[in-house]
C-alpha cells in the first residue's frame, strides 16, 4: 500500500521531465528545429528550384509544365552560353590565383616573425567585410575617370599613355572581377593553409635538413603531401563559392558591359526576379548543378585521396 | 614549423653552405617581409581609399592635379551628416542588426540541440544526420534564391525581415552544427555519466554541464553566424523590396547608387560605416573567429 501511493506522487509531477528523458522522443525534439528549418528551407526550395526549372512559371502567377523547353531555348541563348563560359573561366582563374597566392601566403606567415597574430588579424579584414561594401571599393577604385590606379600608372609612373578604362571593354571587365574575387579570397585560403601548415610537425623538416633537403624538397616532399587534404576541402568550398558568386558581379558590373560578364548566378537573378521570368531562371540556377556537383566530386576526391591511402580517421 | 626559421639565426656557419645562404639577412628580408609588406598593403589598401574617400571633400576627390589623391587636405564630415541624417541609413543598421541577431539565435538554438543529439545522445544513422547537414552547406545560395522566393512569398513572409531570419539559417546551421559538434567531441563523456549516475535528467546535463562548458565553442559559432548574416546579400536583395527594410548591402548598393552621377563619397561612407560593426566584433574575437575558421575546415 505504501508503495502504491509512493510511486504515483513521484511520476506525476515528472511526466513531461520523463518524456524528455526518453530517448527516442528527446533525439527527435533535439533535431526537430534544426531538420525543420533546412526540410523547410533548403529541401523543399531546391526540389522546388528543379520542378520550377521545367515551368513556365513568372512571378505572381502558377506556370504549366513545359518539359525541357526553358532548357532547349537557353542552348540557343547566346547571353546565357557566355555566361557559362565566364562563370567556367572566372572560377578556373580566380582559383588558381586564389590557391597560388594564399599558399605563398601561408607559407610567409608561417615563418618566425614579429607580431604575427596582428598580421593574422588583419589579413583577414578583406574576408569579413561585407563582399558587397568591398566591392563597391573596387567599383571606385575602377572609375574609368578617377582610378587611383590608373592614376599612379598614368601621372606619376608614367608607364601608360592613357587611363584604363577597367569595366569598359569584356576582357578587361573580367580580369578586373577576377582580381576583386581573388583580393577577397586570398585571406581564406592563406589562414586555413596556415592552420594546415601549423600542424606539421617541425621535426620532420629538421630531419630534411639534416638529410641535406633543400627547401624546395622540403615543401615538395613534406609540406605539400601532408596539406593536401587540408587542401582538398578549403579548394572545394573555395570552388564552390567561386562558381557560385553573385555578390562581386552584381555590385561591380551588374553583368556589363553588353552582358558580357554574367555569371550564371547574376543571369539567374536577372531573367528571375527583375524579369519576373522565375522558370528560366531556375532553369539557369539548375544548370549549375552539374558542374557543381561534378567540382565538389573532382576537387575532393583527386586531391583529398592520399588522405585515405594514408588511412589516417577522419579527425 | 615556425621553428626553422627562428632556430637558424642560432646555427653557426659550420653546417654548410645551404643553411648560410638562407639564413642571410637580406635574403630572409627579400623572400619573406618584402612580399608579406606587399601582401598586406595590397590587402588593406581599399579600406584605406574606402576611408579616405569617406572623408574627403568633393572638390578634392574629383581632382588629383592639384591634391594629392592619397591623402585629404580638408577633411569634411559632410559625406556621414548626410549619410546619417538625410537618408535611412540608421534604420538600415537598426534593421540589419535586428535580422543578424535574430537568424544568429535562431541557428545557434538549432545547432546546440542537433549537435548534441548527434554527437552525445547517439543513435542509430547519427552519423548520416550529421553528414546531411553537412551536406546542406554545400548548397549554394545563388541556387535556392529563386524558388525560396516563391516560399516566401507563398508564406506572406515576403518583404518582412522575418523572411530572412527565416532562410538565414539554411547555410547558418549547417555551419554551426559541425562546429558545436567538434566541441561537443572535446568535452569528456565522463562528465555527463558522473551526472547520469547522479539522477540528472539530460536536459540538465545539457544545460548545467555540456553548454557551459561549450561556451568557447558557442561564441565561436555565435560570431560567424553573426558575420555571415551581416554580409548575406543575395537573400535580402530578393525577399525585401521597400526601402526602409532593406539591410546595409542592399541599400547602400541599390539607395545610395542614383541614375548616373554617382556620389562617391556618399557610397564610401555608406560602405565604410557598413563594414565597422563587423569590423569592430571581429576584432574582439579575432582568436574566437580564426578557430572557427579554421575549426570548420578541419572537422
Amino acid at each position: 500500500m505504501d508503495a502504491s501511493t509512493w510511486q504515483p506522487s513521484r511520476a506525476q509531477p515528472n511526466w513531461l521531465v520523463r518524456l524528455f528523458d526518453y530517448k527516442p522522443f528527446l533525439i527527435f525534439i533535439c533535431l526537430l528545429p534544426a531538420c525543420g528549418l533546412l526540410l523547410a528551407f533548403l529541401t523543399y526550395p531546391l526540389g522546388l528550384g528543379i520542378y520550377l526549372a521545367f515551368t513556365d512559371t513568372e512571378i505572381g502567377g502558377n506556370g504549366e509544365w513545359v518539359g525541357l523547353d526553358n532548357f532547349i531555348s537557353l542552348m540557343d541563348d547566346r547571353i546565357f552560353l557566355t555566361s557559362v563560359w565566364n562563370t567556367l573561366f572566372y572560377t578556373f582563374t580566380a582559383t588558381v590565383l586564389k590557391f597560388g597566392l594564399g599558399l605563398w601566403l601561408a607559407l610567409l606567415l608561417n615563418h618566425q616573425i614579429p607580431f604575427k597574430s596582428f598580421l593574422r588579424a588583419i589579413i583577414l579584414l578583406p574576408y569579413i567585410t561585407p563582399t558587397v561594401l568591398s566591392a563597391i571599393a573596387f567599383w571606385w577604385i575602377y572609375d574609368p575617370q578617377f582610378s587611383i590606379i590608373s592614376y599612379v600608372l598614368v601621372d606619376r609612373l608614367h608607364i601608360l599613355d592613357h587611363y584604363i578604362d577597367f569595366l569598359g571593354t569584356p576582357w578587361a571587365a573580367r580580369w578586373s572581377l577576377i582580381v576583386a574575387n581573388v583580393w577577397r579570397g586570398i585571406p581564406f585560403v592563406a589562414i586555413t593553409l596556415l592552420a594546415g601548415l601549423q600542424t606539421i610537425s617541425p621535426s620532420l623538416y629538421e630531419a630534411a635538413l639534416l638529410d641535406g633537403a633543400s627547401p624546395w624538397q622540403s615543401f615538395r616532399h613534406i609540406t605539400s603531401p601532408l596539406l593536401m587534404p587540408i587542401l582538398a576541402i578549403v579548394m572545394t568550398f573555395s570552388v564552390l563559392f567561386t562558381f557560385t558568386d553573385f555578390q562581386l558581379v552584381y555590385a561591380i558590373t551588374r553583368g556589363g558591359p553588353i552582358n558580357s560578364t554574367h555569371l550564371m548566378a547574376t543571369l539567374a537573378f536577372q531573367r528571375g526576379i527583375p524579369g519576373a521570368q522565375l522558370g528560366e531562371g531556375a532553369a539557369i540556377a539548375v544548370a549549375m548543378i552539374p558542374f557543381l556537383i561534378f567540382a565538389t566530386f573532382f576537387s575532393y576526391y583527386a586531391l583529398g585521396r592520399r588522405k585515405w591511402q594514408q588511412g589516417s580517421d577522419n579527425d | 614549423m615556425t621553428d626553422i626559421a627562428a632556430d637558424q639565426p642560432a646555427v653557426t656557419e659550420a653546417d654548410g653552405p645551404q643553411i648560410m645562404s638562407w639564413d642571410s639577412g637580406v635574403r630572409r628580408a627579400m623572400t619573406i617581409y618584402v612580399p608579406l609588406t606587399v601582401f598586406v598593403l595590397v590587402l588593406l589598401f581599399p579600406f584605406y581609399w574606402m576611408a579616405i574617400t569617406a572623408f574627403k571633400p568633393n572638390g578634392e576627390l574629383m581632382n588629383y592635379k592639384d591634391n594629392n589623391p592619397f591623402w585629404i587636405n580638408h577633411p569634411t564630415f559632410a559625406n556621414i551628416n548626410k549619410l546619417l541624417f538625410e537618408t535611412d541609413y540608421g534604420h538600415w543598421l537598426t534593421t540589419t542588426m535586428g535580422i543578424a541577431f535574430g537568424s544568429t539565435f535562431l541557428s545557434l538554438f538549432a545547432s546546440v540541440l542537433a549537435a548534441y543529439a548527434i554527437q552525445r545522445l547517439r543513435f542509430k544513422g547519427s552519423e548520416y544526420v550529421g553528414l546531411a547537414i553537412y551536406a546542406a552547406y554545400l548548397v549554394p545560395p545563388s541556387i535556392l534564391f529563386i524558388p525560396l522566393a516563391q516560399v516566401v512569398y507563398q508564406l506572406g513572409l515576403f518583404d518582412t525581415p522575418y523572411a530572412l531570419i527565416l532562410t538565414y539559417p539554411t547555410f547558418l546551421v549547417p555551419f554551426c552544427t559541425w562546429l558545436l559538434i567538434g566541441y561537443f567531441k572535446s568535452i569528456p563523456y565522463e562528465l555527463e555519466e558522473c551526472a547520469l549516475i547522479d539522477g540528472a535528467t539530460r536536459l540538465q546535463i545539457l544545460r548545467r554541464i555540456t553548454l557551459p562548458l561549450a561556451v568557447p565553442g558557442l561564441i565561436s559559432a555565435g560570431i560567424f553566424a553573426f558575420t555571415l548574416s551581416w554580409n548575406e546579400f543575395i537573400y535580402a536583395l530578393a525577399f525585401i523590396s521597400s526601402t526602409e527594410k532593406k539591410t546595409v548591402p542592399v541599400a547602400v548598393l541599390t539607395e545610395l547608387v542614383q541614375g548616373d552621377v554617382y556620389h562617391w563619397g556618399s557610397l564610401m561612407t555608406g560602405a565604410l560605416l557598413g563594414s565597422l560593426p563587423v569590423a569592430i566584433f571581429y576584432m574582439f574575437f579575432v582568436e574566437y573567429y580564426v578557430s572557427s575558421l579554421t575549426g570548420a575546415v578541419k572537422e
